[in-house]
């Protein structure tokens, strides 16, 4: 008799985890309103456009306790690297210095710079160099961040950094041009931002 | 005795059968009204039809041969495609979707594909791209079109030439990467004053549906004055914003950022909704040539058959003439 009762439950608790896939896309709900009544008003033969909110899965609300975990989203052009990772804690190399972020971070809006970004996760800490972009922490202890480049630490030959921060120096000194130099510059912050990360 | 009778079946016969021999004197001066035209009329109509039935053959072949291309291609740019979803996101949670936002400078930015014979996603995107034209129009506002691709381009250049600002075609010559879509953003950013940019494409969602889609990008300026109103933008100002000295220029770098992001995603998507759809009607052309040859091979077996027959009817009438 209770063999059976266990089956019938393990089915319930199935049966609850099939159920959330009628309500995946909240298509209609976080379309703009305003938009869709103006489009057919003015084209009502048309139908009104997709906008991108009806793709998303809408973000969780700010919880009134912090919670203990970081959801991170870091993408990448070519790929998303990590997507809603539950994480303790990442580093972020922004523009004013490395900024540790932890669950219940205030929201802030922070450029990146060439340099580390480590996602720890109880032991575990996972190192990237980033290239740049933007990282977005919300009050809901999500965090976004979007790099153009980014490779694993681990993947890269210190004897190549080593020989492009000597090019790039070389190039720095001998540029004549504001182009140039600026190039020069570009490639000498990302290469001993390489170095340092290497070493360090 | 023997000459009569052949006489009489021969006038009986000769009438409904059309003699392809001219040669045939006998015949020929019993049936005096008969056109030198219709001779050899059999021998024709199953060359016509022969001749349809290659031509139709080959453009099945080729039809076929463009379906099996799209669909490689498609299988390689649907996953970069989809790889490059996670990008726009965190965007749009951060400073939300604003179609109905109302401003002066309207920049429409139309995506489509250099390349024809893939349905109508162009005509799809030029549409929509027209309609937001009429939807944000008005006095005092400016609407202009950015055209990327040569078959909007065609489309638009007839009605609204003079809207058009700027026009880039021959973005699929190489693969396409984030580099190069960054390159043409720029040069859009450069080149364009703008309010809002509106991004018109075909978002990919399987082979053979493909969603009218359009991304709204605001320009700094616009972020900043929504912001400060509150309304849709209102929670921006709660965010802290560590970077360069000014928010100004951190919200401008912003932007810049999320349009060159938006429109990699957006020129991958229309590039998947473009093979697909090349996939598809290239399938259902195929099959239509298909269909075509069936019915061309039907018609040519019959007309053969028929020959036949009327010739086995004329040698046994013959026959039976000669032995009557």
């Amino acid at each position: 008799m209770f063999r059976q009762g266990s089956r019938f439950l393990s089915r319930a608790s199935t049966m609850r985890w099939c159920r959330p896939f009628s309500t995946d896309l909240p298509a209609e709900a976080a379309a703009d309103s305003n938009f869709v009544e103006a489009w057919r008003k003015a084209i009502p033969n048309v139908e009104p456009p997709i906008t991108p909110s009806s793709f998303m899965a809408t973000r969780p609300a700010t919880p009134s306790s912090i919670p203990s975990k970081l959801t991170v989203n870091f993408a990448l052009p070519y790929s998303s690297e990590l997507s809603g990772k539950e994480v303790d804690m990442v580093i972020i190399p922004a523009t004013t210095g490395q900024m540790g972020v932890l669950p219940g971070h205030v929201a802030t809006i922070a450029e990146l710079k060439p340099g580390v970004l480590s996602v720890h996760e109880g032991n575990d800490i996972s190192k990237y160099f980033v290239s740049g972009g933007f990282a977005f922490v919300h009050a809901n202890s999500v965090a976004d961040i979007i790099a153009v480049e980014a490779v694993p630490l681990d993947r890269i030959d210190p004897n190549l950094v080593q020989k492009g921060l000597t090019d790039f120096t070389q190039k720095l000194s001998t540029a004549s041009t504001d182009v140039e130099k600026a190039e020069a510059q570009t490639g000498v912050d990302v290469h001993s931002a390489l170095n340092a990360a290497l070493t360090g | 005795m023997a000459m009569a009778a052949l006489r009489r079946e021969g006038r009986r016969f000769a009438t409904p059968l059309l003699s392809p021999n001219p040669a045939n004197a006998l015949r020929s001066s019993l049936v005096p009204y008969e056109e030198p035209v219709l001779s050899g009329v059999r021998c024709i109509s199953t060359q016509v039809v022969r001749n349809r039935m290659k031509s139709v053959k080959n453009i099945q072949k080729i039809t076929k041969a463009m379906k099996m291309v799209a669909a490689s291609k498609l299988r390689a740019i649907q996953t970069r495609a989809e790889n490059s979803r996670g990008l726009w996101q965190p965007f749009t949670a951060l400073l939300g979707d604003t179609p109905s936002v109302d401003v002066k400078k309207n920049v429409i930015i139309t995506i489509s594909s250099d390349k024809g014979l893939c349905g109508g996603i162009n005509s799809t995107s030029v549409k929509i791209s027209r309609a937001l034209h009429k939807l944000n129009s008005g006095p005092e506002k400016e609407n202009k079109y950015v055209v990327l691709g040569e078959k909007a381009k065609a489309q638009l250049v007839r009605d609204s030439k003079k809207d058009i600002e700027l026009i880039m075609t021959e973005l699929q010559k190489n693969p396409l990467n984030y580099t190069q879509v960054s390159v043409i953003a720029d040069d859009i950013l450069k080149n364009v004053e703008f309010d809002a940019l509106r991004i018109v494409y075909n978002k990919f969602q399987s082979v053979v549906s493909f969603l009218p889609t359009v991304s709204t990008i605001l320009s700094p300026e616009v972020v900043e004055r929504e912001a400060e109103s509150g309304g849709k933008l209102g929670e921006l100002d709660l965010y802290e914003v560590e970077g360069a000295e000014t928010k100004g220029e951190v919200l401008q770098n912003l932007a810049e950022f999320q349009f060159s992001c938006v429109m990699f995603n957006a020129v991958l998507e229309n590039a998947t909704s473009e093979q697909g759809a090349r996939m598809s009607a290239m399938d259902s052309s195929s099959r239509n040539a298909g269909d075509m040859l069936d019915r061309l091979t039907l018609t040519y077996n019959r007309t053969r058959q028929a020959s036949i027959t009327t010739e086995l009817i004329e040698i046994i009438s013959g026959a039976s003439a000669l032995e009557g």
